[in-house]
């Protein structure tokens, strides 16, 4: 009996994805040894030709990571969405829309115009811009189109399940593929973690203040971190109370407070107000001049609540002008 | 050609606007503005919570999402909720929404908290009607939605944002 077929593919993502699969280490043997990779373009030489010829449904699974953002990634995902039995938005950007998720705070032009035009570094006389075709002397050539919004894999094609991340912890991946494997699958839609904060089981917990109160948020690139108390205890902004669990706390052993790239729980309905919602009410003071002061050392809300998942929220990117024209397909 | 023709008449736009009032002192303020028959805009949908301390901002997000063009918090003044620091609680998650929303380009005057005790009836009527004045200027909330294709839709997301700028 040949062995079930496995896509991996990458979309606007960084390639710590793809660092998450060799993070398997020797686990990686018992994967290759149960499941045949037919389409990994980072490690293995397929190309789009040979996912074309396949039949529909012919790979068992699929995982996507990396958000949408181009024309070709949008082309590609509708594609694997055939291809696969079982579809799975890998990490934080395809789940959430992740960190690239932060361009819907600008429109396209403006964000063309800085890269192409106004950085410091950007040497560029003629002005030349990307251009869907251009003519060359060997012919038409042809690059993918930047959308106007990056949007998470869902926003695309219908997906299965997510395995949540940044990357995604390799446990996490691990179980994902026993499940796969045996068919033992929670209902479609599931995120594939535990569904508990990640506060709740934290192994700083016990130092955690029954009633939490913060003088003062402080940026933990300018302090001396205490590595046993709880961090929210020591004013730094810990994303833990509503963030999914089971990264294993890899942030907090480090000394680092939680940034939140699991995303939130099943009952949340917008990751960055719960997040808000449980910070803001910490503030020690009941006084409107002396809470402006401190909210005031949250300098980017938007990039601290929403750091992994703008395209997922309620409100997916900046209102306004171009607002006519947002999220459509050309 | 027939001389009596009636042509469409453009209609103003009416905005719509979501309000969380609290049991004890705005909602009651509400019940009085209406007692004491002081008219105001119809624009306002007055949702009732115990307390201005349970507005969480995803419910001020999901009012937006859904179709609102403002959302009016109203809670006890300072030192009176009935929970004690409910409106303090709600004063400082509506201080860091206000900056989020900055950020996403909604204007400050869509989002608003006030202080509203029982006995200010004449309160309700002269902020309903001064936010949707302020709205029909600002005219409606352009967001840009994009739905999830499949799956269960976040509560928020369901119904999708009816069209924009018919009467109430």
């Amino acid at each position: 009996m040949s062995k079930p077929k496995v896509g991996f593919y990458w979309c606007a993502s960084c390639g710590g994805c793809e660092e998450s699969v060799v993070d398997l280490a020797e686990a990686i043997l018992d994967v290759t040894a149960a499941v045949d990779f037919v389409f990994f373009p980072v490690a293995m030489d397929f190309k789009r030709s040979d996912v074309e010829a396949m039949a529909d449904g012919a790979m068992a699974a699929c995982m996507i990571n990396g958000a949408i953002r181009s024309s070709e990634q949008r082309a590609m995902a509708k594609l694997l969405r055939r291809k696969a039995q079982i579809l799975i938005a890998y990490g934080a950007c395809s789940h959430q829309g992740g960190i690239p998720g932060l361009a819907n705070l600008f429109d396209r032009q403006s964000i063309l115009q800085t890269v192409y035009r106004d950085t410091p570094s950007t040497v560029n006389p003629g002005d030349i811009r990307p251009e869907a075709s251009t003519r060359i002397p060997h012919g038409e050539v042809e690059l993918p189109v930047l959308d106007e919004q990056v949007k998470s894999l869902d926003q695309v094609v219908p997906v299965d399940y997510y395995i949540p991340g940044c990357a995604p912890p390799v446990q996490l991946l691990k179980d994902a593929l026993a499940a796969i494997l045996t068919g033992r699958l929670p209902p479609k839609g599931s995120v594939l973690a535990p569904d508990k904060a990640l506060c709740e089981q934290c192994p700083r917990a016990p130092s955690k203040p029954d009633n939490l109160l913060i003088d003062q948020f402080k940026r933990p690139h300018l302090e001396r971190i205490d590595p046993e108390k709880c961090l929210l205890a020591q004013g730094f902004l810990c994303l833990g109370p509503a963030t999914r669990g089971g990264c294993g706390w890899a942030c907090i052993n480090a000394n680092m407070p939680c940034t939140g790239c699991l995303g939130p729980v099943s009952r949340t309905r917008d990751y960055g107000g719960a997040a808000m919602s449980a910070l803001a009410s910490l503030v020690n003071s009941n006084d409107e001049a002396q809470i402006a002061a401190m909210l005031e050392t949250i300098v980017d809300p938007a990039g601290t609540f929403y750091r992994y998942g703008l395209p997922a929220s309620l409100l997916f990117a900046r209102a306004g002008a171009n607002a006519d024209k947002g999220g459509h397909e050309p | 050609m027939s001389s009596n023709v009636t042509l469409p008449v453009a209609k103003e736009f009416e905005p719509r606007i979501v309000a969380f009032f609290c049991n004890w002192c705005t909602y009651t303020a509400g019940d009085l503005a209406g007692a004491a028959r002081l008219a105001y805009a119809p624009n306002m949908r007055v949702i009732r919570l115990m307390c201005s301390g349970r507005v969480d901002p995803e419910f001020v997000l999901a009012a937006l999402r859904q179709g609102a063009d403002g959302v009016l918090i109203g809670g006890c003044h300072p030192g009176d909720c009935h929970y004690r620091e409910g409106n303090y609680k709600c004063l400082r998650r509506f201080q860091l929404l206000c900056k989020f929303l900055r950020q996403m380009g909604v204007e400050e005057q869509r989002v608003r908290l006030e202080w509203i005790a029982a006995s200010e009836g004449d309160k309700v009527q002269k902020i309903a009607n001064e936010m949707t004045a302020q709205l029909k200027l600002l005219g409606p909330l352009r967001l840009q939605i994009t739905p999830r294709v499949n799956g269960r839709p976040r509560a928020a997301e369901c119904p999708p944002a009816p069209t924009k700028g018919v009467a109430p």
